[in-house]
């Protein structure tokens, strides 16, 4: 553990230290952000709490609030004390601008830094950071952290993908970072150069900005033989080192010491009874530039009930699977893509690369999903193909409960992510087939 | 037993030429092509004079290429001819998954090429009863 007196602390003085916390950013918040001021006082509530189970009152916060600021509105300091700027990834709508002051800087590097620690990593190890630098939080979030930690961090950002395959043989890289689907494209390019993904010195990798599945944590450790671990965060609470993985790989453990998460019905908005599922919420205890109250994720997922076998005292948070914001409504079905990917991943023949195309024929919204035949794969004979095909269709349609065409593609046709994996083509704007 | 290369190819414009491109530039020549479709995808099987070359130029085009075991044996041109042969496999209980013809260059038969379950079996088969399959340099 990078921090073991906050990482392992007792949970009574935990809870103690968040209500203090706690305190400090509701006068904050009231004091600095009028949007914050007006929410409170249409609510009824003042900006202090005696015990963490009256914060229940207080209002929500949704990325709608934080569009309405575009761009500084909901900053809690003036500019001169703001140091960084990040954005959202604007993968859904509007971008939203995210300010950091030096002290939340430092207290990012710490958060990621406990990351890296839990996935294994050393001041002995080599990280290369494939994450994006630039205005996207996932580039500079893990450097800083990797440096934190004391790791020869390697700031290639993503893209080339022979160079890194060249750098993670070359600078002997032990831990990876960047998305999952990204380490996959990693893996194919290194076979491509004639370079086994397991051969490599890589042990260990810290995968997230993306849902991403079992299967294909499976996939990359046996690619690379490495341990893969699912990070979380989002730009608008810090970026990543909002919750991360241990060794243990079972579920994440949310840096409570910062962060207090609550999980709500969607719908009603009250709580869940601890271990159910809901959406995810969030506040931010210690940040200055831009806190956020009570703020709507729009992920679904549930507190893992019990502890950790690794020590640390941090509750943690079920793998998200999916953003509420990919959910598909296909025909009245909810779906989420990686739930397509569980079901490739699982058939023998064809590649782990997808994509769900939408268009509309007629009046009708058309879905299909597009799917590569593995390039080992036998293909001389038409029902062999037809086969597959028919395999796909029907395992999607035994785990979603809806039928979707499937359509064979060329190997490698899907075009190669080397960020964000574009899962979903929308071709409805662009008139009827 | 005759080397026939099968590509998987979308049905898209272009892409059959962007196929048959490849193997001219690479100085391949073609004895035969045939594209079996479905509504969404075909498949193309190629007789040609250099299977390997074939195959590395297409697939450093991007193709994905496989490498099948057909057989390929001369019909005499009189009714009946194909039948001769394919009753040979049938008593054998030889399914026959696909088959194609094509004229050989100056001959006067036609050359048919099978695809069979148990290529060894079929070639001893039809050695057996008499009837002569082609090698890759005889066509």
């Amino acid at each position: 553990m990078f921090q073991p007196e906050y990482e392992s602390m007792q949970r009574e003085q935990l809870e103690a230290l968040q209500l203090e916390r706690l305190n400090g950013l509701l006068a904050r918040v009231y004091e600095h952000v009028p949007t914050y001021r007006a929410k409170f006082d249409a609510a009824g509530v003042t900006p202090r709490v005696s015990s963490l189970d009256e914060f229940a009152a207080f209002p929500f916060t949704v990325k709608d609030d934080l569009r309405a600021g575009y761009p500084y509105g909901m900053f809690a300091v003036p500019l001169r004390d703001i140091v960084r700027l990040h954005s959202s990834s604007g993968t859904t709508g509007q971008v939203t601008v995210v300010g950091y002051t030096a002290a939340d800087l430092d207290t990012w590097a710490d958060l990621m830094a406990r990351t890296i620690a839990a996935a294994g990593g050393t001041p002995d190890d080599i990280v290369q950071n494939s994450y994006g630098y630039g205005l996207f939080t996932g580039g500079l979030g893990v450097h800083y952290g990797a440096e934190r930690l004391g790791c020869a961090t390697i700031p290639i950002s993503g893209g080339n993908t022979k160079r890194q395959v060249q750098v993670m043989k070359d600078f002997g890289t032990t831990i990876l970072a960047c998305t999952p689907s990204y380490a996959l494209l990693i893996a194919e390019t290194a076979r491509e150069m004639g370079i086994d993904p397991a051969s490599l010195p890589v042990k260990a990798g810290v995968f997230g900005a993306e849902p991403w599945s079992e299967n294909t944590r499976a996939e990359i450790e046996r690619q690379f033989g490495m341990t893969a671990i699912d990070i979380y965060g989002l730009s608008e609470v810090l970026g990543p080192g909002v919750a991360t993985e241990c060794q243990c790989k079972c579920g994440l453990h949310v840096n409570e010491d910062h962060f207090i998460i609550e999980i709500v019905d969607p719908e009603t908005l009250r709580p869940v009874p601890e271990g159910e599922r809901g959406e995810v919420v969030f506040t931010t205890l210690t940040k200055q530039g831009i806190p956020v109250v009570r703020y709507r994720t729009r992920d679904i997922s549930r507190i893992v009930p019990g502890e950790c076998a690794c020590g640390r005292t941090s509750r943690r948070l079920e793998r998200v699977t999916g953003r509420s914001d990919d959910m598909l409504i296909i025909r009245g079905v909810n779906v989420f893509p990686s739930q397509i990917e569980q079901v490739l991943l699982g058939i023998p023949g064809v590649a782990p690369y997808y994509q769900v195309v939408l268009s509309r024929r007629g009046s009708m919204d058309h879905v299909e999903v597009h799917v590569e035949v593995s390039p080992d794969v036998s293909f001389d004979e038409i029902k062999t193909l037809e086969r597959l095909r028919g395999r796909v269709s029907a395992e999607i349609a035994s785990v979603l409960a809806v039928n979707i065409s499937v359509k064979l593609v060329e190997p490698k046709s899907i075009q190669r992510s080397e960020g964000k994996a574009k899962r979903v083509l929308d071709l409805r704007a662009e008139g009827s087939e | 037993m005759v080397k026939q290369l099968t590509v998987f190819l979308e049905n898209s414009p272009g892409r059959l030429a962007r196929l048959t491109r490849a193997l001219g530039d690479a100085g391949v020549n073609m004895r035969a092509l045939m594209v079996a479709d479905t509504a969404e995808f075909g498949v193309v099987r190629i007789i040609c004079d250099r299977p390997g070359v074939a195959k590395s130029a297409l697939e450093d085009a991007g193709f994905s290429v496989s490498v099948t075991d057909v057989i390929a044996v001369a019909v005499p041109d009189r009714p009946g001819g194909l039948a001769d042969v394919l009753e040979v496999l049938g008593a054998e209980d030889l399914n026959v998954e696909y088959a194609y013809c094509f004229v050989e260059p100056g001959g006067s038969g036609a050359v048919d090429v099978f695809r069979v379950e148990r290529v060894t079996d079929a070639m001893r088969v039809l050695h057996d009863a008499g009837i002569r399959t082609l090698t890759a340099d005889e066509i």
